[in-house]
C-alpha cells in the first residue's frame, strides 16, 4: 500500500485511489466472507441454536402461553417419566419406526439390485416411477392410503374378503394402526432409498462381478460378496436418516384417523412421540410439558448419533 | 426415456431376464398406483367412492369435486401461498448456500474450519423438537399467522451449503481465482459473474429439493398459519378432511389438487431429482 499524504493540489487525473478508499476496499474485501457466511448463522441462532437452548429451559417450567411461568425445576421430567402416555407414544414410535425401516431398507436393496444391471431397459423410467411418491406430500400420501385401508370400503379389506378374510378394522388396534403407517412411510421413502444405494452399487467396478461370475458366484452369491460390501457406508447412514425421521412422524398420525383428534383414536394407539408434543404443546397448551418432551426426543437423537458414530468409526466411512 | 444411461460395455450375453422386468414394474405400478386412485376417487360421486368391488375407471365427478373444494376453503389462495412460500424457500436456499458455499470453498478467513464444522454439526438435530419456544419466538416478532415465519426458518439449509460446497471446489480453481483477482474483479464479482453461473446446475437441483419440502411442509406451517386466507395446500387439505361428512371424495380431490402441481414439475425435473439424490441424499 503506498503512503501517499493527503495531497494539498489537485490530484492529477487518473491518479490511484486515496489511501482512505483503498483502506475501505480492503476491510471490505476483508469482511466479505463473514458477510456470505452471515445469513447461515444469524438464521441459525435465531431459529435454530435459541430455540434449542430454549426448550431446556421451558421445560423447567409450568409454561402457560397467555399466563404465568412458575418454576418447577425438573417436575416435568418426573412426571413425564410416570406418564403411560409418554411410554406409548415412545411404543408406538418406535413400532412404526421398526415397521417401517426395515421392510422398506430391504425392499430398497433388492430393487437397487435389480437397477443397476447394465442391460436394462427403460431404466429411467424405472428410477422416476419410484422416486413419484417421494413428491407427494405426506398429507396426500396419508389421506390415500387411509382410504385404501378403510374398514368398510378399503381396497385392501376387499381383498381380504375375495380371499375368505373377515374385514379388519386397522385403525382401531395397535399393530393395525402401525401397520398402516408405517406401509405409508414405507411407501414414500422405498424409491428415495433405492436410488442412494443405486448410487453406491454404481461405483463398484463391473469388472468384480465379473470375477465373480467367472468364479462360479449366482446372483445372489454375487449381491452378497460384492454388492452388499460396497454399501454398507450408505446403509449406515439411511438407517440413520430413516431413524431422526422415525422420531418426526407427526402428519401420518395427525391425519390418519380424522375422529382420532390429537391422540390417533382413544387408546391413543398410533399416537407418536411427536403428535404427543403437539398435543401437550398446541392442543392443551402445557408448553413446559411439551418442552420436556422435546428434550426427551433430543436425547434420543443424541444417542442415536452417538451410535452412528461408534458405527462410522468402526466401519471405516468411506462416502464419495 | 429408453436410452439407458450406463453405456454397455459388453455384448449382449447376459440379458436381462422377464422376471426383473415383472419385478420392476410392479414396483412402478405400487409406487404409482395409489396417486392414480387419488384421482379415480376425486372423480366418482360418493356413492361410488363406498362400493364394493372398488371402481378403477375415472368417473366424471371431478369438475364438481374441484369446485366444492375451492368453495369449501379458500383454495385458490392456498395454492397462491404454496407457490409463493415454495419459490421463495427454493430460490433463497439456492442462492444462500451458494454465497456461503463459495465463501467455504474458495476464501481464506480465520475461523473458516471451525465455522465449516458448525455447519455440518447443525445437519443431525431435527428442528421439530423446538417447536415451541420457536413459537414463541414467532408470536414475540408478530410473525404468527404470516407466511414470513415459514419462509424465514425455511432458507436454513446447512447440507445446501455443504452440497454447495463441494460443487464449488471441484469447478473453481485457485488459478481462476487468482487471475481474476489480478484482473481486479472484487470477491463480489468473483461470486457473481464467475462462480455462480459455473455451479448454477447444481444450485438449480438444491432450489428443486426446497421447493418440493417446502411445498409438502406440514408441521411447522399447521402451527403458524391459523388463519384460513394463510393456508398452504397442506393445511388446506386437512381442513378438507374436517368436513368430510360433505363429501367422502373431497379430501381426495384436495389432496389430488395439491399434488398435482408438483407432478407437473416432476415430469419435467424428475430426472434432475433423481440425479440429485444419486449424487448427493437430500433429504425431505
Amino acid at each position: 500500500m503506498t503512503t501517499t499524504l493527503a495531497p494539498a493540489t489537485p490530484p492529477d487525473a487518473g491518479a490511484p485511489p486515496t489511501r482512505y478508499r483503498h483502506i475501505q476496499q480492503g476491510l471490505r474485501e476483508r469482511l466479505a466472507p463473514y458477510a456470505y457466511i452471515a445469513p447461515f448463522f444469524v438464521l441459525f441462532f435465531i431459529f435454530g441454536l435459541f430455540p434449542l437452548l430454549f426448550t431446556f429451559y421451558v421445560a423447567l417450567f409450568e409454561w402457560n402461553p397467555i399466563g404465568e411461568h412458575r418454576y418447577i425445576g425438573l417436575t416435568n421430567f418426573t412426571e413425564l417419566f410416570q406418564d403411560p402416555r409418554f411410554w406409548g407414544a415412545l411404543r408406538n414410535t418406535f413400532s412404526i419406526w421398526l415397521l417401517s425401516t426395515v421392510p422398506q431398507l430391504l425392499l430398497a436393496l433388492g430393487v437397487a439390485h435389480l437397477l443397476n444391471q447394465v442391460r436394462l431397459r427403460a431404466a429411467t423410467f424405472f428410477r422416476m416411477a419410484v422416486l413419484v411418491p417421494y413428491v407427494t406430500s405426506v398429507a396426500a400420501t396419508t389421506i390415500v392410503f387411509a382410504q385404501l385401508f378403510d374398514r368398510d370400503y378399503g381396497m385392501l379389506n376387499w381383498f381380504l374378503e375375495l380371499l375368505g378374510f373377515a374385514h379388519i378394522d386397522f385403525t382401531a388396534s395397535v399393530w393395525g394402526s402401525h401397520l398402516m403407517i408405517a406401509t405409508m412411510v414405507a411407501w414414500r421413502w422405498t424409491g428415495y432409498n433405492t436410488l442412494l444405494y443405486l448410487a453406491s452399487l454404481q461405483a463398484v467396478p463391473r469388472e468384480l462381478y465379473e470375477a465373480a461370475a467367472v468364479d462360479g458366484a449366482g446372483s445372489w452369491q454375487q449381491f452378497r460378496h460384492v454388492s452388499l460390501p460396497a454399501l454398507r457406508p450408505i446403509i449406515v447412514f439411511t438407517v440413520v436418516t430413516s431413524t431422526i425421521g422415525g422420531l418426526q412422524i407427526f402428519t401420518e398420525p395427525l391425519l390418519v384417523n380424522p375422529v382420532g383428534g390429537l391422540t390417533c383414536g382413544a387408546a391413543r394407539q398410533c399416537q407418536t412421540l411427536t403428535l404427543f408434543l403437539y398435543e401437550q404443546g398446541f392442543g392443551r397448551f402445557h408448553f413446559g410439558y411439551g418442552a420436556a418432551i422435546g428434550v426427551t426426543l433430543f436425547a434420543l437423537v443424541v444417542i442415536i448419533a452417538l451410535i452412528n458414530y461408534l458405527l462410522i468409526t468402526r466401519i471405516r466411512w468411506e462416502r464419495p | 426415456m429408453s436410452a439407458p444411461p450406463r453405456k454397455a460395455r459388453r455384448p449382449a450375453h447376459s440379458r436381462v431376464s422377464p422376471a426383473v422386468y415383472l419385478t420392476l414394474g410392479g414396483m412402478a405400478f405400487l409406487s404409482l398406483f395409489p396417486l392414480y386412485w387419488m384421482f379415480v376417487v376425486s372423480t366418482t360421486d360418493s356413492a361410488t367412492a363406498t362400493s364394493l368391488p372398488p371402481r378403477i375407471v375415472p368417473g366424471g365427478n371431478f369438475l364438481h369435486l374441484a369446485g366444492l373444494v375451492f368453495e369449501i376453503v379458500p383454495f385458490v389462495q392456498a395454492l397462491v401461498n404454496s407457490i409463493a412460500v415454495s419459490t421463495a424457500i427454493g430460490v433463497g436456499q439456492a442462492l444462500l448456500c451458494a454465497l456461503a458455499g463459495f465463501a467455504f470453498a474458495k476464501l481464506h478467513f480465520r475461523g473458516r474450519n471451525v465455522l465449516f464444522l458448525i455447519v455440518v454439526l447443525t445437519m443431525t438435530v431435527p428442528a421439530q423438537l423446538s417447536v415451541i419456544p420457536q413459537y414463541l419466538i414467532m408470536s414475540r416478532l408478530n410473525w404468527v399467522d404470516t407466511l414470513q415465519a415459514v419462509i424465514v426458518p425455511g432458507l436454513l439449509s446447512a447440507f445446501g451449503i455443504f452440497w454447495m460446497r463441494q460443487h464449488i471446489a471441484s469447478v473453481i480453481d485457485d488459478e481462476l481465482m487468482h487471475a481474476a483477482r489480478v484482473d481486479g474483479a472484487s470477491t463480489w464479482q468473483i461470486f457473481w459473474r464467475i462462480a455462480f453461473p459455473l455451479v448454477r446446475p447444481a444450485a438449480f437441483v438444491l432450489g428443486l429439493f426446497g421447493f418440493v419440502t417446502a411445498w409438502n411442509d406440514f408441521l411447522w406451517p399447521f402451527i403458524v398459519l391459523k388463519s384460513p386466507e394463510r393456508y398452504t395446500v397442506q393445511i388446506a387439505i386437512k381442513a378438507l378432511q374436517n368436513s368430510r361428512d360433505i363429501d367422502l371424495g373431497l379430501a381426495m380431490a384436495g389432496s389430488f389438487l395439491a399434488t398435482l402441481p408438483l407432478l407437473v414439475l416432476f415430469v419435467f425435473v424428475g430426472r434432475r431429482l433423481v440425479q440429485g439424490i444419486m449424487e448427493g441424499a437430500f433429504k425431505g
